[in-house]
């Protein structure tokens, strides 16, 4: 294919224009690096502006959390992680938070506010105190917009509708990043002395996500057939209220306002799962709770869904506080809450697991970082709270910045002719390796295997089999049927060769990606027996922290993911039953 | 099972010369609903695997896919069929901007004068030790214009832009207008040469299309008059308001 820009050299490539990728870029700029940003859609179209009711700090400005602190948000995110969170990347990102809000806030991030002036804050779910920062209902998208015109402001070069397929690896280290350049039509490389992934998640393996069409997991898949490990990738979050027809996000923050959840006998049921916290329950407790209603068979007429019931709280606060969550209903449901409970059905939501990181966002490859919903760190554990996601892609991104900038700044200054010989070498080399693939894919055509049939399989073989409860035959017949689409991958076929926007070359693409990180979910899963967090088994109900209180690592082998196992980093709280 | 017939308007740039109109036309079986993206995806995967368009969130916040619907802007993902009127759905690029392929044009202009307003906050004074003090009522000023999610509709309506190419266009003044009235910002006079002058404001004629246009309600001519009144002020009184 023609029309791409040969090698194109800067000190660091940010992979992905979202919160984390954002921050990152802002951060290295600060400290004097040359940082590009490359992005498949423009950076304020990212998933990060999906988000809806808010970003976690203890900033003890509601008048309920007055005595609110870092340490306490560290604690109910442990508690939140059932203890499977590194303790000390938590302490670290819960004490960076209220310093990242008010930078947020100054770079003129729209919060809403309290009566004195200052960052309203709401309750969330599993949270001890009302320590949600939020604006109204649209709070991704505001932090998203704020940081896209702050990466203006510093004048950090994007590189849009840039879609990457691969890394560019030399000596073991990271140096670039190969990409299909949907504009102009081509393959390119942009080689660096370091990248950042901040690709987001991988939602879109499940047939039944809440996420964005391109949260594919594109930015891991990557980093994984590198040989970079993937952390926890069992550990996958049902959202409790997703829209029954579409699983689009109905937020948390419609529960936060006071919203029930009802089933089909008209019962606030969160009464038997979650005495103390109700509707406030975590997501994992609160999906698991739905979806026995469901099984139980009181869900609304018998069906596969409750409701989730604002009536009660009136238009004007609907209309102040959720006229995100409102529209959202009408226009994708055909219910208005302010009339109609609206029906919602637990939905994929969030991949908790995700490249191996340390608090600085560096993986064990040198080179390269991750940061955002890509990355594990780990803070989110086997369950993430909500207002936690936001927060972790602006502290880690923030952190992955500086630590990619630090790592520059001790390198000596390259020949300035772009990244040196060998990197430029390399770079055509995995340019012509890209082109090659490429041409395979276009010899097999229509002959090929179709890449659309393998996608929606593995689509329902991962929301029938790695739910919300999961059990081992269960598991096992969803692994068979995943091994099955991956060794069709082998075999698919590209059907249209044109240059320019081509969909079906993206998605031909990404395809094997999204099995192989689908396969890691699903021998995580398999092979951890016992129940933490969103990781639910009914043959093994039980958290089992003699064995299992440690971190899953998936590296690639040609039987499929090799399983290893690495501590929690634990020390500021011992592990307890999780009750709420 | 219902039957979905789309008429979609098609470019390839490397087979038309651009002045021929070329449309295809597919039809989609679906079970119970469908949006017009869900029917571009059932399309490209299933019939014509060549077919362009943008997409990303598919829940109407992302502003990837608004398009030009049975005559109307419309976002695809949020037009279910059952708001449409029955019989052919005619799915075409936005009007008047540049075709990249098919459904896909182009928007380098339309971010560049976005970015061209200085869209963010200036502060002159220092930054407090936590945030800035904002009132519900000053922050209520910026409900309009943060909703914008810079989908082009408003700037592919405006006859103002199809005349003068250099006109920034309703979302980019409206992000004007968004960090001119926000309470918390300090530029004084310092964005106002990016949007005051022939090619900002003043190239506003309150057509409106853009109210008209915008899939989420927004109001950019009102930010316009805004600012115009803003900068009349500040011209004969030396203030903002």
């Amino acid at each position: 294919m023609k029309g791409g820009r040969d090698v194109i050299h800067h000190q660091l490539i940010v992979v992905g224009g979202g919160l984390a990728g954002l921050r990152a870029a802002v951060e290295a700029r600060a400290a004097g690096v040359d940082v590009a940003i490359l992005s498949q859609v423009h950076p304020a179209r990212s998933h990060s502006g999906a988000a809806q009711g808010g970003i976690n700090a203890a900033l003890a400005n509601h008048p309920e959390g007055h005595d609110d602190t870092p340490e306490r948000h560290a604690f109910d995110t442990v508690k939140g992680s059932d203890y499977l969170a590194d303790q000390d990347a938590v302490i670290q990102m819960t004490a960076d938070a209220p310093g990242v809000i008010f930078e947020m806030d100054h770079w003129g991030c729209p919060f809403s506010r309290f009566d004195d002036g200052r960052i309203a804050q709401r309750p969330f779910g599993g949270a001890g105190y009302p320590r949600t920062c939020y604006g109204t209902d649209k709070t991704g998208h505001y932090l998203l917009h704020c940081l896209v015109e702050r990466a203006y402001e510093r004048r950090i070069p994007m590189y849009i509708e840039v879609f990457v397929t691969g890394l560019i690896v030399v000596d073991g280290a990271c140096r670039g990043v190969v990409a299909y350049d949907m504009l102009r039509g081509g393959f390119e490389a942009f080689t660096a002395d370091a990248v950042i992934m901040a690709t987001g998640g991988a939602g879109r393996v499940y047939g039944n996500s809440t996420n964005a069409v391109i949260s594919t997991g594109g930015g891991a898949a990557i980093a994984y057939q590198a040989g970079v490990p993937l952390k926890d990738m069992e550990f996958i979050q049902f959202h409790p209220t997703g829209l029954l027809t579409t699983n689009i996000l109905m937020s948390e923050g419609a529960r936060g306002e006071g919203g029930y959840l009802i089933n089909g006998l008209g019962e606030r049921f969160m009464e038997r799962y979650a005495p103390q916290a109700m509707e406030l329950a975590p997501r994992d407790i609160t999906s698991r709770s739905i979806q026995t209603e469901i099984l139980e068979g009181r869900g609304v007429d018998g069906k596969g869904y409750v409701y989730l019931d604002l009536r009660h709280l009136g238009a004007q606060k609907i209309l102040e506080r959720l006229p995100g969550i409102r529209d959202l209903s009408i226009h994708f449901e055909g219910v208005d809450p302010i009339d109609e409970p609206v029906p919602v059905v637990p939905s994929q939501h969030y991949t908790m697991g995700g490249i191996d990181t340390d608090v600085d966002g560096r993986t064990p490859m040198p080179g390269l970082f991750a940061a955002g919903e890509c990355a594990c760190v780990s803070v989110h554990g086997a369950n993430r709270l909500g207002g936690n996601s936001l927060l972790e892609t602006i502290v880690f991104g923030r952190r992955a910045g500086a630590a990619a900038a630090e790592d520059l700044a001790g390198q000596d200054g390259e020949d300035g002719t772009g990244g040196g010989d060998a990197v430029t070498a390399a770079a055509r080399q995995a340019l012509a390796a890209t082109e090659r693939r490429v041409a395979e894919l276009a010899a097999r055509g229509a002959d090929g295997e179709d890449p659309y049939a393998i996608r929606a399989a593995m689509k329902a073989a991962m929301k029938e089999h790695f739910g919300v409860f999961r059990e081992e035959a269960q598991m096992r017949a969803g692994l068979g049927k995943l091994e099955g689409l991956k060794a069709r991958c082998a075999a698919v076929g590209l059907r249209h060769e044109g240059g320019v926007f081509n969909l079906d070359l993206m998605r031909t693409l990404e395809l094997e990606g999204m099995v192989d990180v689908a396969l890691t979910v699903a021998k995580g899963a398999l092979r951890r027996t016992e129940s933490r967090g969103s990781h639910s088994r009914t043959d093994f109900p039980q958290r089992d922290d003699a064995i299992w209180l440690k971190h899953t690592l998936a590296y690639p082998a040609a039987a499929g993911p090799r399983l290893a196992y690495k501590p929690v980093a634990l020390g500021a709280f011992e592990p307890q039953e999780r009750t709420y | 099972m219902p039957q979905a017939r789309f008429r979609i308007k098609r470019h390839d740039p490397a087979r038309d010369a651009g002045d021929a109109d070329r449309y295809d036309e597919f039809v989609v079986e679906y079970e119970s609903s469908l949006t017009v993206l869900e029917g571009l995806f059932a399309i490209q995967e299933c019939q014509d695997p060549s077919l362009a368009f943008r997409y990303c969130c598919r829940a109407a916040v992302c502003g990837s896919c608004a398009m030009y619907i049975n005559g109307r802007y419309r976002l695809a993902c949020q037009t279910n069929l059952r708001h449409l009127r029955p019989g052919t759905i005619t799915v075409e690029p936005m009007p008047h901007l540049s075709p990249v392929k098919d459904l896909v044009c182009e928007m380098t202009d339309f971010f560049a004068k976005y970015e061209y307003v200085k869209p963010w906050l200036m502060r002159s004074s220092g930054a407090p030790e936590r945030e800035i003090l904002q009132s519900p009522e000053e922050r209520r000023k910026l409900d309009m214009s943060v909703d914008c999610i810079l989908c082009g509709a408003c700037y592919s309506s405006c006859p103002s832009v199809w005349t003068e190419e250099n006109y920034l266009g309703p979302a980019a003044l409206l992000k004007a207008y968004r960090f001119e009235v926000d309470s918390r910002d300090e530029a004084g006079s310092r964005r106002m040469p990016a949007w005051e002058n022939e090619r900002g404001v003043y190239r506003c004629h309150t057509i409106t299309n853009c109210v008209e246009a915008c899939p989420k309600r927004l109001n950019p001519t009102e930010g316009i008059q805004w600012l115009k009144r803003a900068a009349v002020c500040r011209r004969l009184f030396g203030k903002k308001k």
